[in-house]
């Protein structure tokens, strides 16, 4: 049973009408808006819980809960704001790019409500800069949105004043982190914070300040427009919804696709990509959530469900639902080389391990894929893969660690294999 | 109080500590490269990881973690021995290995922590990073190769001196450490970041490849280049002082030195005058001290004697030159040199009553004709602090850069009479409001009117006393403690036309008001004080005598003798005591302990180390007019004869303030 399209939250995923706001209130976007405001902040906190919407941004932390950690009463003064990750920069995913270029008002609605029941005073969406075309869309959209006074001043009628602004980042992968974010935005070099304090203690400008997903963000008003118990009516328990998958590599036909959270992997692939190029048997290994999670073997992969539990049991995660197929063609070893050289070069540059690690990870790993090392080098990768994993300010140390341990876990026969053909070839 | 357990020790920790503080009462030493005291949390280097228990299954940052109740904390386990490996490998991997010829080695963090917790060999293959040297300007040499990026220079440039001259550019391994666009480091106390520098990044330029430091003696002593009395190290080889560092005072001045106090250093041994000179037929020739002495016996003074004492002088000097002007009959005594004629008849009107430790809890406070920056820069940071926790600045004066939001409001004194509104109302609501008065002030008489001011806004309420004075001359206070002061100041001596001036180092006279004096001058520079003396008596710079020095505060402190004075030079007591017999007077001490043992009997305060007492507030009167056109300091490096002897100094004052360039040498 997959989803019907009936049951979809994103009608205009691939653009087929127009992004501005006549259409999409022709969608059933701002909707009486002020109507779901009017249930009042607890209760749409409640509804969020309820649904079992886990962040979309690769955590997966609750999403209500996360809400329900911004003060009730401002402390001293301080506002309170939401923050939007639309720095969607991890290789792989491209769903926030087409959620906002064609349905934008989806985003700055779901800002509204959420912003609303937090407390927040405005809402920022930081927007990647390599998103110009996408950025542009935003801005008109929120344009379009105050001068119909659905925010701002007393948005939506609702007697409550919320501002959206919107911020351009300057292409740095680290600002996806939400404190490295929350930096940026005030204008400082984007590294991450130490936690704690969490942003909902003290964030943006020091105020109390959630940071979400624009996937989570977006949903949001459908959820409550068609129920908590609707949206949890998809996928198995603790891993509800739907959900945006990004398929791209070596599939038939790749897409951006709204399906159920735990559909199987094979049927992913089956209904909506065409299959795998050259059959099932040519699938060589799949990274599920983007690159930031270690890669799996395509036959461990194949009847897994694609949701948090699923991906987590194959040793993986679903993180932003990005998956990557590779089939036996691909150079596995260099693919993995080339995200340790992405790692490398987004590496904030802040705590030791991450900066010196993401470096010598990337170098050894060259050496690795033309076979030019030792094989007590593999071991040795693995360990500094280790010293790096966990001891670091935020998780990119862990997301550059994971691909390699996932490598060598899998393929360490072809990292041996290509030494060995490299000593022969020497010796001949 | 939180509970917790370190290795098996419990304890309890004062509330707010971090783990790292709780391990360190604990007795066990984390090592750190990023983490310091005095600045925010970076958390960066990931060197101080230990085991926390409860919490997540991986080693924690232990600076940046608060002491909770009921945790076990692990230092020495198998996997903080593991992570401090793993830290420690990957800071060596792009640091090069100079070692020999770093000018840190021997006092190196990364040195020393890397025996204690590195592995013995490297496993990293590949080539060490490169990084192009910065210009930091005239004090700061770098060679950024050796940085491991803990940004502490950054953290201090910004939190402490106040301003944005150090930062980090590009990301990831390519990070560098950098002024902004390369421009020299101008901010008073830039030097620090030298200290602050884990590693060899940072050195000091002017003392580069000078000495190790396991050659150098070390001896304490206080800065005197300006009345903040920092408490300092000479470091010194044979008879050399070769570099001064700030010692740790946390009343005075925390850790911190100014870069005057630091890098005058090299003037110590330049200019100097290391044997008696006389004045024959206008112009100055060496003679022995015998002739010297004797010339002086022959202008046979009598009554008609006066001493004037200089910026840098030790209280056992001025009590020496006190005690032989007394056994002539004479006292007239004065040490502020450039006229200034306050009421000195109760000491604490001009003295700084909040203490430094207790200016930065002040809320409120109120600067009168003082460029503080310049005339104390480390007070200054502790005004930056005071201001970070909300406190509210106003200044009268001409405009100068504070390193803080401040408030002028003009030149004219005037308006301490009537301060503009939104000024009466901060201070108004004040609870700890003070007023900072400066020589500036002083010479325009604002002395009474400022303590008329601070009685009508109760600056002196219980357990706090607002009304403070900072002066610029490191022998001001004790000069004052000894009376050295004439009711119209030095206009007094220039009246009375005495026969012999004794000028105790004092350089910023205007000696052509005594043309009619024979002058003789005991001090250490050949400046301005040389050039107008008769005679010229040798004698010790600071670092080369023992004494006692009272700060603007009145706090008395002790100095040590580094060296010894250069040539035929001697310590400025041992020439006013062999003065005596040759003017055939007593003075009734032989010996520096009995010199010592007199002036304590006849001033009690300076014979113990600490703030000295001066009683309650007198009440002020008269009204405050005039304007404030200048501040008394031109130059902030060229402020006294060592500094102006200094080759550093020098260079410092034309490329920082008057914005010469100089090439560099590999240009």
């Amino acid at each position: 049973m997959s989803l019907q399209d009936k049951d979809r939250i994103f009608t205009n995923l691939y653009g087929y009408q127009p992004w501005n706001l006549k259409a999409a209130q022709a969608r059933g976007d701002w909707d009486d808006t002020k109507a779901l405001m009017a249930r009042g902040q607890d209760a749409i906190i409640d509804e969020m819980k309820a649904s079992g919407l886990r962040g979309r941004g690769g955590a997966g932390f609750p999403t209500g809960l996360k809400w329900s950690f911004m003060p009730k009463e401002p402390k001293d003064g301080r506002p309170s704001f939401l923050v939007i990750n639309a720095d969607e920069s991890e290789p792989g995913s491209c769903k926030d790019r087409e959620i906002i270029r064609h349905d934008p008002h989806k985003l700055i609605e779901g800002a509204l409500v959420a912003g609303y029941a937090m407390r927040a005073r405005a809402a920022y969406i930081y927007i990647r800069g390599e998103y110009i075309r996408e950025a542009e869309v935003l801005f008109a959209a929120v344009q379009e949105a105050y001068d119909a006074g659905l925010i701002g001043k007393n948005a939506c009628k609702s007697g409550y004043d919320f501002d959206v602004f919107v911020h351009r980042g300057a292409g740095a992968y680290i600002c996806g982190e939400e404190t490295a974010m929350i930096e940026s935005l005030e204008g400082k070099k984007g590294q991450p914070r130490l936690k704690p304090p969490f942003p909902a203690g003290a964030g943006l400008y020091g105020c109390p300040t959630t940071v979400n997903n624009v996937e989570s963000i977006a949903v949001a008003p459908t959820i409550l427009r068609r129920g908590a118990s609707w949206f949890s009516s998809f996928g198995r328990e603790n891993n509800k919804g739907t959900k945006l998958f990004q398929i791209s590599g070596h599939v038939e036909k790749p897409c951006v696709v709204e399906e159920a959270m735990s559909i199987p992997f094979r049927e992913l692939i089956e209904k909506h990509c065409g299959g795998i190029r050259g059959g099932w048997d040519n699938l060589l290994a799949v990274i599920p959530g983007g690159s930031s999670v270690p890669l799996v073997p395509g036959s461990m992969m194949m009847d897994a469900p694609m949701d948090f539990d699923g991906c987590k049991d194959v040793g993986s995660g679903l993180g932003t639902a990005a998956v990557i197929v590779m089939d036996k063609s691909t150079d596995i070893v260099r693919a993995i080389s080339r995200l340790s050289y992405f790692y490398k070069h987004e590496s904030c540059g802040q705590c030791t391990p991450c900066r010196e690690g993401t470096g010598w990870m990337w170098r050894v790993m060259e050496r690795l894929r033309t076979g030019d090392a030792e094989v007590e080098e593999i071991d040795m990768l693995q360990q500094v893969t280790k010293q790096v994993e966990g001891h670091t300010i935020c998780a990119l140390g862990d997301a550059a660690a994971w691909p390699i341990q996932g490598l060598i876990k899998h393929f360490r026969p072809e990292l041996e294999r290509r030494i060995g053909e490299r000593v022969r070839e020497a010796a001949e | 109080m939180p509970k917790v357990t370190v290795d098996g020790i419990e304890l309890e920790v004062p509330q707010g500590a971090t783990v790292l503080q709780a391990c360190e009462l604990a007795g066990k030493e984390i090592p750190r490269f990023c983490y310091h005291e005095r600045l925010s949390i970076a958390g960066n280097c990931r060197m101080c990881l230990v085991e926390v228990a409860p919490g997540p299954p991986k080693p924690q940052a232990s600076c940046a973690l608060p002491a909770a109740d009921g945790q076990v904390i692990k230092t020495d386990s198998e996997m903080v021995k593991k992570a401090r490996e793993g830290v420690m490998e990957f800071l060596l991997i792009n640091h090069p290995l100079d070692c020999p010829i770093c000018d840190q080695g021997g006092e190196c963090d990364l040195q020393d922590q890397a025996m204690v917790y590195g592995r013995g060999t490297s496993r990293y293959d590949e080539n060490k990073r490169a990084v192009t040297e910065k210009y930091m300007g005239p004090l700061i040499k770098t060679a950024m190769t050796r940085c491991i990026h803990c940004t502490r220079c950054v953290r201090f440039s910004e939190e402490v001196a106040g301003v944005d001259e150090i930062g980090a550019l590009y990301r990831g391994e390519n990070m560098q450490i950098t002024t902004y666009l390369e421009r020299a480091a101008k901010h008073e106390l830039s030097a620090n970041v030298i200290d602050l520098c884990p590693v060899g990044a940072l050195t000091s330029r002017p003392y580069a490849f000078e000495a190790r430091p396991w050659e150098l003696k070390k001896t304490l002593s206080i800065d005197v280049s300006d009345a903040v009395g920092a408490n300092i190290r000479l470091d010194s080889r044979g008879r050399e002082v070769l570099r001064i560092l700030p010692r740790l005072n946390d009343d005075v001045n925390e850790e911190w030195l100014s870069d005057k106090g630091r890098y005058q250093v090299d003037g110590l041994t330049r200019r100097r005058l290391d044997q008696p000179w006389l004045r024959r037929d206008g112009k100055l020739v060496a003679a022995t001290w015998d002739e010297a002495f004797a010339a002086i016996a022959k202008v046979n003074p009598g009554k008609s004697g006066a001493v004037i004492a200089g910026d840098m002088v030790d209280c056992e000097t001025m009590f020496a030159a006190k005690a032989l002007a007394g056994a002539l009959g004479s006292t007239m005594l004065e040490g502020r040199q450039t006229g200034l004629d306050y009421d000195c008849s109760n000491l604490a009107a001009i003295n700084f009553n909040s203490t430094f430790n207790g200016i930065e809890t002040a809320d409120a406070i109120l600067i009168v004709g003082s460029h503080v920056r310049w005339e104390a820069a480390l007070l200054n940071a502790r005004l930056r602090k005071a201001v970070k926790h909300g406190a509210k600045v106003f200044v009268v004066g001409p405009e100068w850069e504070t390193t803080y939001p401040a408030t002028f409001l003009g030149n004219d004194l005037a308006v301490l009479g009537k301060l503009p509104q939104d000024a009466a109302d901060v201070f108004e609501k004040a609870e700890r409001p003070a007023l900072i008065l400066g020589g500036a002030g002083l010479a325009k008489g604002a002395l009474g009117p400022a303590l008329q001011l601070c009685a009508t806004l109760r600056m002196v309420r219980e357990n706090w006393n607002g009304f403070n004075v900072l002066h610029m001359a490191a022998s001001r206070m004790g000069g004052l403690m000894l009376g050295y002061a004439q009711p119209g100041g030095i206009a007094d001596l220039a009246a009375a036309s005495p026969k012999l001036l004794i000028s105790l180092g004092a350089d910023e006279v205007d000696y052509t008001r005594f043309a009619g004096s024979m002058i003789a001058y005991i001090g250490h520079h050949g400046d301005k004080g040389a050039h107008a003396a008769d005679i010229i008596l040798p004698a010790a710079a600071f670092s080369e005598k023992p004494g006692t020095y009272v700060n603007t505060e009145g706090r008395v402190q002790f100095a040590d003798k580094a060296v010894f004075a250069p040539g035929d030079a001697r310590e400025d007591w041992t020439i006013l005591r062999a003065l005596a017999d040759a003017l055939k007077v007593s003075v009734g001490f032989d010996s520096f302990a009995q010199l010592r043992a007199a002036m304590v009997a006849a001033v009690p305060a300076l014979g113990r180390e600490g703030l000295a007492d001066y009683g309650a507030l007198p009440k002020g009167k008269g009204s405050a007019s005039g304007t404030i056109d200048a501040y008394p300091i031109k130059d902030f490096y060229l402020t006294n004869p060592i500094a102006r002897a200094s080759v550093t100094m020098q260079r410092c004052s034309a490329e920082l303030i008057h914005g010469q360039d100089f090439a560099e040498a590999a240009e």
